[in-house]
């Protein structure tokens, strides 16, 4: 049959590929066709057959806000020492949103593509990079609203630059954040399925352990009279998710407030707020990384495995 | 035949070999279980022991051999979709698989829509797909409907639509796996004339298939392969007469 001594006799071995190797996130770029694509089609199959289509991504904010609002703000009259606390909770629901969407449908967009990964080569980090985008088109109408609802109440007046850049630092942080965590339980979820049951409690989690529903003082109070070391704190404040939400309260409830309160009467801004900016930004970097090399351990065993 | 000399090879199969772990026990707690009963948790099952195939630009080559003898698996390993567990695969130029196709359509989308996504998932670029997109249509003969949505199309109008994709993909190398019979009497004259097409223009074809009298056209040389074995390499005559003994 065939001598294998002088396979490359007549073509170098240079001219042949190794069929399956990837080259990770970068070959996203260079399907960056394909990502657009699919995105378009997870953007426009979404709300097929629903009468009420885009309606819905302002319905469920809007229920989950009013439930928190009602509760904790009247009930149980969180709200204390917080004006405005309807825009301070909606500001930190929308990153909350953006988090768990993106985390959740990136976590199973390779067993919901099983189909394609088990018949054809293709860089699989494109689907659960196309699950992050896709949820973040899905929380620019929940922006939309907040904003709209900031400009009514004078936000216009304090805007600053800064806190434009806030909002895109918190978008970036928690998009990098949620793909990487994607990519680590996503890969995790083509053998185990119990990833999507962790991740469901991970989200569970997260809307309390950042300063969504309370500000962060609250923890600051509680370290100091429970006596426990101040590294706490830091690790509780170096959490992406409470930056991303401390960055929109900024840059939304804050500079809504001040038209109407003096600062003093306001939550104080977290110390060290924009150098926790670049701490938490390269923590998510880490995540991706580590994510990323999780996911390229496992990808050679999806087909095989789903 | 198979003393024909191979002057550039477009595949080269190395001492490939691929195991697969069967698991037994699946939970936490049929592995507790099994281990105090003290049964096998996982075993080995070797779908390729050892196949060395060189496949030259220009081929075409049916792979042959009865339900369960690493065929499919085979065509996987060259198309990437799984890696081997020892030996290597080595391609050369662009490798498209039409390997059950269809896997891509997404129901709610138009039969438009779905054929760039799904050319785009074979890895075209956005120009050949414009460049191309009427001959697709015009080939899978489903012009009327090309704008409703795929999830209305009878299975015959999906599969032609698909198979339509795929083989108007730019290839040097195409795999093809059990997908011959597709369609209707003069669908599936069409499609044999179309990969007589490739043929002519030395594209490579490897091909698995059932269908005897659609390899004994299109392909000059089989391969047999039995329990993960290559037992025939030669000419194709010799290899049909060794499966269908």
């Amino acid at each position: 049959m065939t001598d294998t001594r002088d396979l490359f006799a007549d073509v170098p071995r240079s001219e042949f590929d190794t069929p399956g190797t990837s080259r990770g996130l970068t070959d996203v770029f260079r399907w960056r066709y394909l990502l657009r694509l699919l995105v378009r089609t997870g953007v426009t199959t979404r709300y097929r057959n629903s009468f009420l289509g885009w309606t819905w991504s302002y319905v469920r904010p809007g229920a989950q806000f009013l439930v928190f609002w009602v509760v904790l703000g009247i009930f149980m009259t969180l709200d204390r020492g917080i004006p405005n606390y309807a825009i301070y909770l909606f500001s930190g629901i929308v990153v909350i949103n953006l988090f768990s969407e993106g985390f959740k449908n990136a976590t199973t967009s390779i067993v919901g593509n099983a189909p394609l990964v088990r018949k054809v080569f293709l860089p699989r980090q494109l689907f659960a990079v196309s699950a992050v985008i896709v949820a973040f088109v899905h929380f620019l109408p929940q922006v939309g609203l907040l904003l709209l609802i900031c400009l009514i109440m004078g936000w216009a007046l304090h805007i600053s630059i800064v806190s434009v850049l806030a909002i895109f630092a918190a978008m970036i942080i928690v998009m990098l954040f949620a793909l990487g965590l994607g990519l680590f339980f996503g890969a995790l979820n083509v053998r185990y399925r119990d990833a999507e049951n962790i991740v469901e409690l991970l989200l569970l989690l997260a809307t309390w352990a950042s300063p969504v529903l309370y500000p962060w003082t609250m923890v600051k109070d509680a370290v100091e009279n429970y006596g426990l070391p101040q590294w706490v704190l830091e690790v509780y404040m170096l959490n992406p998710i409470t930056q991303g939400v401390e960055l929109f309260h900024y840059a939304f409830w804050r500079a809504t407030s001040l038209a109407t309160s003096s600062a003093d009467e306001l939550v104080a801004i977290p110390p060290g707020l924009a150098w926790n900016t670049l701490w938490t930004f390269l923590i998510a970097l880490a995540t991706l990384l580590i994510g990323q090399l999780v996911f390229r351990r496992l990808e050679g065993r999806f087909a095989q495995d789903l | 035949m198979s003393e024909q000399k191979i002057s550039k090879p477009s595949i080269i199969i190395d001492g490939v070999k691929k195991r697969f772990t069967l698991n037994h026990a699946f939970s936490l707690k049929d592995t507790v279980v099994g281990w105090i009963k003290r049964q096998q948790l996982t075993s080995q099952f070797e779908a390729l022991k050892g196949i060395d195939l060189t496949i030259g630009e220009g081929q075409s080559v049916a792979i042959l051999g009865l339900n369960g003898s690493g065929k499919s698996t085979l065509l996987k390993l060259v198309s990437g979709v799984m890696e081997p567990d020892e030996g290597q695969v080595l391609t050369r130029g662009r490798v498209a698989g039409l390997i059950e196709v269809g896997a891509g359509f997404h129901p709610e989308l138009s039969g438009r829509e779905n054929v760039f996504l799904n050319a785009a998932i074979l890895g075209m670029k956005r120009h050949e797909i414009e460049a191309r997109y009427d001959e697709i249509v015009a080939f899978s003969e489903i012009e009327e409907f090309i704008d409703q949505e795929v999830k209305h199309y009878s299975s015959g109008m999906f599969m032609r639509l698909a198979f339509s994709v795929a083989i108007h993909v730019e290839l040097d190398v195409l795999l093809v796996d059990e997908i011959l019979s597709v369609g209707d009497a003069p669908f599936r004259e069409k499609c044999r004339l179309k990969f007589e097409e490739l043929i002519a223009r030395g594209k490579t074809l490897v091909v698995v298939s059932h269908d005897m009298e659609m390899i004994r056209e299109l392909c000059t040389r089989g391969v047999v392969i039995n329990k993960g074995q290559v037992i025939y390499d030669g000419g194709i005559e010799g290899a049909i007469a060794l499966v269908d003994k």
